[in-house]
């Protein structure tokens, strides 16, 4: 039987309240959303917070709206609350593709969006999906809030940005003309971890590329954001040729490892297939060919 | 630490350890032995309860989690004596061998037609694709939801909302 070690639990009240608990109940207490990733690594002891701090009552995290040229999110969106988002579908296609594929619809009436990137599990889709969309994470502490960049979120690998006084409340992704979105997954299993992930965003502007970006899960540790990949597609005509050579560059900027899920090799081979896929529809999808 | 929350219907007050899980809490507490136990990784569904209604993984969840909460298991299905159509429809289309997964299975089925009253047959695929049936493939399980679907009565719709 696998059972969390002993905690003491609390349940806050606000965002306030919560980032009162967490200043105050120190370096092991961790919140609880969704409960899917924390509790079972609290089961396999990789996790022991000494406190949990359940914000699941924080009504007011948990929204999509439009607002000031970006769609925010509430960091406790649920995974199926992305899932149904018409805005989201709307704008960035890429959370659809995403959601379909993250675990189960039981798990995704529970997980949340801030949960997901704050375990910052290497082989987690959303932070690749955010990522690729050039997204901003505003983190609340009793001081006040500060923006920080998708990239300069993740610290390492289940390490990010957020202070043990702070907390995650909302993501931004800017709103921007001619943008398309995708993302590629092959799993062995329907609901599975990904063997490997891959997104991809464009924006265009006259049928040029003006900015694209490619997120990849499970492929290493720090391969959410390309920086090669970014300097490849901006100012680029979509062709065949760049898709090729952008997934060549993805493919050599990873570092897969050899395990159940698949050898290094298979996993180079998918990132390489997954980015030119993934790319080929957020074009199309940039240019309204499809929605 | 105390909690409070309503188990089928009922409100229920009892002293837990924080670090409880619900599906044990279920069990082992309230004895309601109805809600299975199976892999412990929210993978399989057996555990599967509806908390305000969504079915939820009650192992991936701490029974401090549920306070405040609506809980319904599968012994909440029944009402006076008078079986849910998705339990009707579960012994009409045999959509049970080993019984091992039919308690998520059928809590998930309730849900599922309680937003949706007549789901297609893909549509109750993806609803029952968090859960692991080792003896039917599935195809019964399906028509058994269908046939609940098809027989749907307002005491069933009123008991779960």
């Amino acid at each position: 039987m696998q059972v969390p070690a002993p905690i003491e639990y609390e349940r806050a009240t606000s965002v306030e309240h919560a980032v009162a608990l967490r200043s105050e109940l120190g370096d092991e207490a961790r919140f609880i959303a969704g409960g899917h990733s924390l509790l079972p690594m609290m089961k396999l002891r990789l996790a022991n917070p000494t406190h949990l701090i359940d914000i699941n009552d924080l009504k007011e995290l948990f929204y999509i709206r439009e607002a000031d040229s970006e769609v925010r999110i509430g960091a406790m969106a649920r995974h199926r609350d992305l899932l149904d988002s018409e805005l989201l579908a709307r704008h960035f296609p890429i959370f659809r593709d995403a959601e379909r594929v993250i675990a189960d619809p039981t798990v995704r009436n529970r997980g949340t969006l801030g949960g997901s990137l704050c375990q910052a599990d290497p082989s987690e889709d959303l932070s690749a999906v955010c990522t690729a969309l050039d997204a901003s994470c505003v983190i609340t502490s009793s001081d006040g809030q500060r923006v920080v960049p998708m990239h300069a979120f993740h610290v390492g690998p289940y390490e990010t940005a957020v202070a043990n006084n702070e907390m995650l409340t909302e993501i931004r992704i800017p709103l921007r003309p001619g943008g398309g979105s995708a993302y590629q997954k092959v799993e062995r299993r329907a609901g599975d971890w990904a063997v490997v992930s891959a997104g991809a965003a464009v924006w265009m502007d006259a049928g040029t590329i003006v900015d694209g970006r490619v997120g990849l899960a499970a492929v290493g540790p720090d391969t959410t954001s390309i920086q090669p990949v970014a300097e490849a597609l901006a100012g680029a005509a979509p062709t065949e040729d760049l898709y090729q050579r952008v997934g060549e560059i993805a493919a050599s900027n990873c570092s897969p490892e050899t395990d159940g899920r698949g050898t290094a090799a298979y996993k180079t081979h998918l990132v390489a297939e997954l980015t030119r896929r993934a790319l080929r529809t957020a074009v199309a999808r940039a240019q309204r060919q499809e929605v | 630490m105390q909690v409070n929350m309503k188990v089928n219907g009922a409100e229920v007050s009892e002293e837990i350890e924080p670090r409880h899980l619900l599906v044990h809490f279920i069990r082992d507490q309230l004895g309601l032995t109805g809600t299975h136990w199976g892999c412990d990784t929210s993978n399989c569904g057996t555990c599967v309860v509806l908390i305000d209604g969504e079915p939820v993984k009650s192992c991936t969840q701490l029974a401090a989690m549920a306070g405040g909460h609506d809980v319904t298991t599968v012994e909440g299905l029944e009402v006076d004596g008078v079986l849910d159509p998705v339990q009707e429809g579960f012994m009409q289309c045999h959509g049970l061998q080993c019984g091992f997964c039919t308690p998520g299975m059928m809590l998930t089925a309730r849900a599922l037609l309680n937003a949706d009253p007549d789901p297609s047959e893909d549509v109750i695929r993806e609803a029952i694709s968090g859960q692991i049936c080792r003896c039917t493939g599935y195809s019964t399980i399906v028509r058994s939801i269908q046939w609940a679907a098809n027989h749907e009565t307002s005491v069933s719709l009123e008991s779960a909302s």
